[in-house]
C-alpha cells in the first residue's frame, strides 16, 4: 500500500484547541492562601510573592518545577496553562488565515522547540488554522523566539527580525524568552528578549516548556482568530 | 613516575567506590607516558573536568578514564604552565582540552587548533577565561573581522555556511562545508552558540537547586541530567536511596529513552522527505509525552528527580498501565518500521552514507546508540551498573556497518530493549519511600548514567555545607557531535541533512 493511500484511511487524530487535559497541559501552581506566611525563597526562580496573606505565582518567571506544590506552601495545582499574553495588537485580519512563522533557536533547551515540533505534527495540526513554518524570514509574518537569547545568538537573532517584512509581530515563547527562566544572571545570555535588544514583544506565553495548545492559542490570539484571555 | 594502580587491585571496589574516583596525581611532564599506559590497559577515556580549587590558585586538570571492571580513575595534573596536549594519542580529548583552554586559559602545547571554541571570538575578547576565579569582567566585545577556518586549496574551492539559524524548527549550529562542488570535502562543524554558561551557574548552588538546572541542559533528555547529577551528589553523602527510587528511576529513564529513540527515528524519516511515516512518528511521540505529563505532572519529566531520590511516588498500579502503554505506542512503531525496512527508497538514502568505521568511532570517542551502531559495545548501564540497572541488565544492542541504516536498527531496537526493560522493573517493583533526607558532604564525585544519547557524566566537587564547588558536565552529544566531520567528508551535498538526522543530535547537550 502507498504512504499516500494509508495516509488517507488513517483516522484525523487532531486534538481541538480545547482539549486541556493532564497529559497534554499538566498544569501549574495556582495561587493560594496562606496564612502561615511561609518563606518563599524556596522557589529557584523568585517566582513567588506574598500579597495580603497569599502566595501569588508570576507565571512569566515560573518555571513548573513544581517544588512549590510538592514541599510547603504546597499550593494546589490546576489544570491547564496560563494563558497567552497580548501585549500590542493583532495581525490585520487579512492575516487571519494565512500566517507564516519564523521561529529562531536563541539557546533553549530543547523543550520549547520541541513542544513547537509537535505543533507541526498531527496531533496538533498547526496547519489546520492556517499558520505554517517558513524556512525564510522574508515570507514570515511572525518571529517566535525560543530561549533565554544567549550572546552568541544575539547577532543571527537580530537579523532574521530585521529580514521580516512589515507588519511583523513577535512572540517570545516560555520562562527563558520572557525573562531569562533558569539562567536569568548567567554571564552568557541575555535573560530573554529584554527591551535593550531592539526587538519589541508583541505576545508572549509562560512556562517551562508551554504546552503546545498554549503556544498554539498564542498563534491565535496574534492572528486575531481568538481574543487574549490574559490582555494587559 | 606516578603508579597507575593495577586492575587486579582495583577490581571488585567498583561497588564500595560508586561515584568516587581513584585519583593518581601525576607531573605534566608523566602525562602523555601515563596516558599511553592507559590505553593500553583497556581504558576509555570519558571527559576532562578542569578544576581550580582556591581563588588565584593555579587550575588542576582532571582527565577521566573509566573500565569495565573498576572504578573510575582520575589523572590528577596541575597546570602550572604548559600541559603536553594528549590529543595525538586520545583523539577523543580533542575538543575537551579546547574547552579547557577557552574556559580556563589553559596551555595545551602541541594542540593543532585552540581558541575561539566555547567563547566565540565574534563575541568575547580573547583570554577572558570565565571559570577561574578572581574573573575578569565578563562583558562582550563584538566584532565582525574573525576570519573563518579553512583547510582546502583545490582550485574552485568555496565555503558553503549553513546556519546557525535552520529551515525548519531546527537548534542552532552552524555548519560550514569546504565544496569544489558536489562533494563534501571538508565540513567544520561550529557549537556553542547555545552555551549558556551553565557550568559556571551551577558553582555555588545546593543540591536540589542545581538539579533543576541541570535538566534544562537538554530537555528532551532532562531525566538522564537531574539523574547523573543526583547520583553523583548522592554517592558523597553515607545513605544509600530507597530502593522503589532506583526502580521507578529506571522506568521513567527508559521511558524517556524510548520516546527519546523515537524522536531520533522520525527525524530520520523526515530528512528522506517521508513526511507521512515521520508525522506518525511525531505522533507517537506526543503519546509518551502525554503519558509523561499524566503519571509526573510534567510532559519532559522536569521537576521529578532530586538529591535523594523522587519528589513524587507513583502507585503500583498507574506504573503498570504506563507501561502497558508505552507498549501499544511501540507497537505502532513497530508496525511502522516493518513497512520503512521494505520501502527501498527510503532505504537507499540511509544505505552505505556517513559510515563511521569501529576503529574510527573508538577514536573520535562517540558513545551510546550512534557508537553502538558501529560495534562499539559500550552501554553505563552493563559495564558501570548504577542504581536497579545492578539487577535489570539490558540486552546489548548493536550492529557493524556504523552507516545511517545501522544507527535508524539500533534507535528502533533500543527502544524495543527499553521497554523490556520497563516490563522487568515493573514486575517487581519494591515497596518503601521513594526519597531520603541526605546529609550533604563535602568532596569529589562523578556520576555517570546512559542518556538516551549515550555515556553523560557529572564530575562534582562539593564543600563541607555541600553547596557545588565546581561541576563539569560531560554530556553525549558533545563526545558524538566530535564525529560529525567524519561522517559528512566525502558525502554528497543532499546527503547532509539526512546524515545529520540519523545522529538524532542534540544541540543544547553539547552547548550547555
Amino acid at each position: 500500500m502507498s504512504w499516500v493511500y494509508s495516509g488517507l484511511r488513517r483516522p484525523v487524530e487532531a486534538v481541538s484547541a480545547e482539549a486541556v487535559g493532564r497529559g497534554t497541559t499538566p498544569g501549574r501552581p495556582v495561587s493560594a492562601p496562606d496564612p502561615l506566611r511561609t518563606p518563599l525563597n524556596m522557589c529557584p526562580t523568585d517566582a513567588l510573592r506574598s500579597e495580603n496573606d497569599r502566595v501569588v505565582v508570576d507565571y512569566p518567571r515560573c518555571i513548573n518545577c513544581l517544588r512549590c506544590v510538592r514541599e510547603p506552601p504546597s499550593l494546589p495545582v490546576e489544570v491547564g496553562y496560563e494563558p497567552a499574553r497580548l501585549l500590542t495588537e493583532p495581525l490585520a485580519a487579512a492575516f487571519r488565515h494565512s500566517v507564516h512563522v519564523r521561529v529562531v533557536d536563541a539557546g533553549d533547551c530543547g523543550a520549547c522547540l520541541n513542544e513547537i515540533r509537535q505543533l507541526t505534527g498531527p496531533v496538533y495540526s498547526l496547519h489546520r488554522f492556517g499558520v505554517y513554518v517558513t524556512p525564510t524570514p522574508r515570507d514570515a509574518d511572525v518571529l517566535v523566539v525560543v530561549g533565554p537569547v544567549t550572546r552568541a545568538m544575539e547577532g543571527a537573532l537580530m537579523a532574521t527580525y530585521d529580514a521580516l517584512p512589515d507588519p511583523k509581530r513577535v512572540l517570545a515563547v516560555g520562562a527563558c524568552a520572557l525573562s531569562g527562566g533558569i539562567f536569568r544572571g548567567s554571564f552568557a545570555v541575555r535573560d530573554g528578549l529584554v527591551p535593550s535588544l531592539g526587538i519589541p514583544v508583541d505576545a508572549m506565553v509562560a512556562g517551562c516548556p508551554p504546552p503546545p495548545l498554549a503556544i498554539l492559542e498564542a498563534l491565535l490570539v496574534l492572528t486575531g482568530q481568538v481574543a487574549a484571555g490574559g490582555r494587559s | 613516575m606516578a603508579e597507575i594502580p593495577s586492575l587486579q587491585s582495583l577490581r571488585g571496589r567498583v561497588q564500595a567506590l560508586a561515584g568516587v574516583p581513584v585519583s593518581v596525581a601525576a607531573p605534566p611532564e608523566h602525562l602523555l607516558p601515563l596516558t599511553q599506559v592507559l590505553m593500553r590497559q583497556g581504558w576509555w577515556f570519558i571527559g576532562l573536568a578542569p578544576d581550580q580549587e582556591e581563588p588565584g590558585a593555579p587550575t588542576r586538570l582532571r582527565y577521566l578514564w573509566q573500565h569495565d571492571e573498576a572504578p573510575w580513575l582520575c589523572l590528577d595534573v596541575t597546570a602550572d604552565g604548559d600541559v603536553p596536549s594528549i590529543t595525538g594519542d586520545v583523539y577523543a580529548a580533542d575538543w575537551p582540552e579546547r574547552e579547557a583552554e577557552d574556559l580556563f586559559g589553559v596551555r595545551f602545547s602541541g594542540h593543532p587548533v585552540l581558541g575561539n571554541f566555547v567563547l566565540h571570538d565574534e563575541v568575547w575578547a580573547e583570554n577572558l577565561e570565565p571559570m577561574r576565579e578572581p574573573v575578569r569582567p565578563l562583558t562582550p566585545e563584538p566584532r565582525m573581522d574573525v576570519e573563518r577556518p579553512s583547510i582546502v586549496t583545490a582550485p574552485g574551492r568555496f565555503a558553503f555556511p549553513i546556519g546557525p539559524v535552520f529551515s525548519g524548527v531546527e537548534e542552532s549550529v552552524e555548519l560550514t562545508i569546504e565544496t569544489v562542488g558536489e562533494e563534501v570535502v571538508y565540513p567544520h562543524v561550529r557549537l556553542f552558540y547555545k552555551y549558556r554558561g551553565i557550568e559556571r551557574m551551577l558553582t555555588g548552588r545546593t543540591g536540589a537547586d542545581a538539579v533543576l538546572l541541570a535538566e534544562r541542559v537538554n530537555g528532551p533528555s532532562a531525566f538522564a541530567h537531574a539523574t547523573a547529577l543526583s547520583q553523583a551528589l548522592e554517592s558523597l553523602c553515607l545513605r544509600e536511596v530507597p530502593a522503589r527510587a532506583y526502580a521507578l528511576r529506571l522506568l521513567f529513564a527508559e521511558l524517556e529513552r524510548v520516546r527519546s529513540h523515537i524522536r531520533s527515528l522520525s527525524h530520520t524519516v523526515e530528512s528522506t522527505g517521508l513526511s507521512l511515516p515521520a508525522n506518525w512518528l511525531i505522533a507517537a511521540e506526543e503519546s509518551l509525552l502525554q503519558l509523561s505529563g499524566e503519571v509526573a505532572g510534567h510532559r519532559y519529566l522536569f521537576g521529578l528527580n532530586t538529591v535523594g531520590g523522587l519528589t513524587l511516588d507513583v502507585p503500583d498500579e498507574a506504573l503498570a498501565s504506563m507501561v502497558k502503554r508505552v507498549g501499544r505506542v511501540l507497537d505502532q512503531v513497530d508496525a511502522l518500521y516493518e513497512r520503512l525496512t521494505f520501502d527501498n527508497s527510503f532505504l537507499d538514502r540511509l544505505e552505505e552514507v556517513g559510515s563511521i568505521a569501529p576503529g574510527r568511532a573508538r577514536l573520535v570517542g562517540m558513545v551510546g546508540p550512534v557508537a553502538r551502531a558501529s560495534a562499539v559495545d559500550r552501554d553505563v548501564r552493563r559495564h558501570q551498573p548504577y542504581g536497579a540497572y545492578r539487577r535489570t541488565v539490558p540486552r546489548p544492542v548493536t550492529a557493524e556497518e556504523g552507516d545511517g541504516y545501522a544507527r535508524f536498527r539500533v534507535f528502533h531496537e533500543e527502544a524495543r530493549a527499553a521497554f523490556s526493560l520497563m516490563e522487568e522493573a515493573v514486575a517487581h517493583l519494591p515497596a518503601g519511600p521513594v526519597r531520603v533526607a541526605m546529609e550533604p558532604r563535602g568532596g569529589t564525585a562523578v556520576g555517570a548514567v546512559e542518556a538516551p544519547g549515550g555515556t553523560l557524566a557529572y564530575y562534582v566537587r562539593t564543600g563541607g555545607d555541600g553547596t557545588i564547588r565546581r561541576c563539569h558536565i560531560m554530556p553525549p552529544n558533545f563526545a558524538n557531535w566530535h564525529a560529525v566531520t567524519d561522517a559528512l567528508r566525502g558525502s554528497a551535498f543532499q546527503d547532509v541533512p539526512i546524515i545529520l538526522a540519523t545522529f538524532g543530535f542534540a544541540v543544547a547537550d553539547a552547548d550547555r
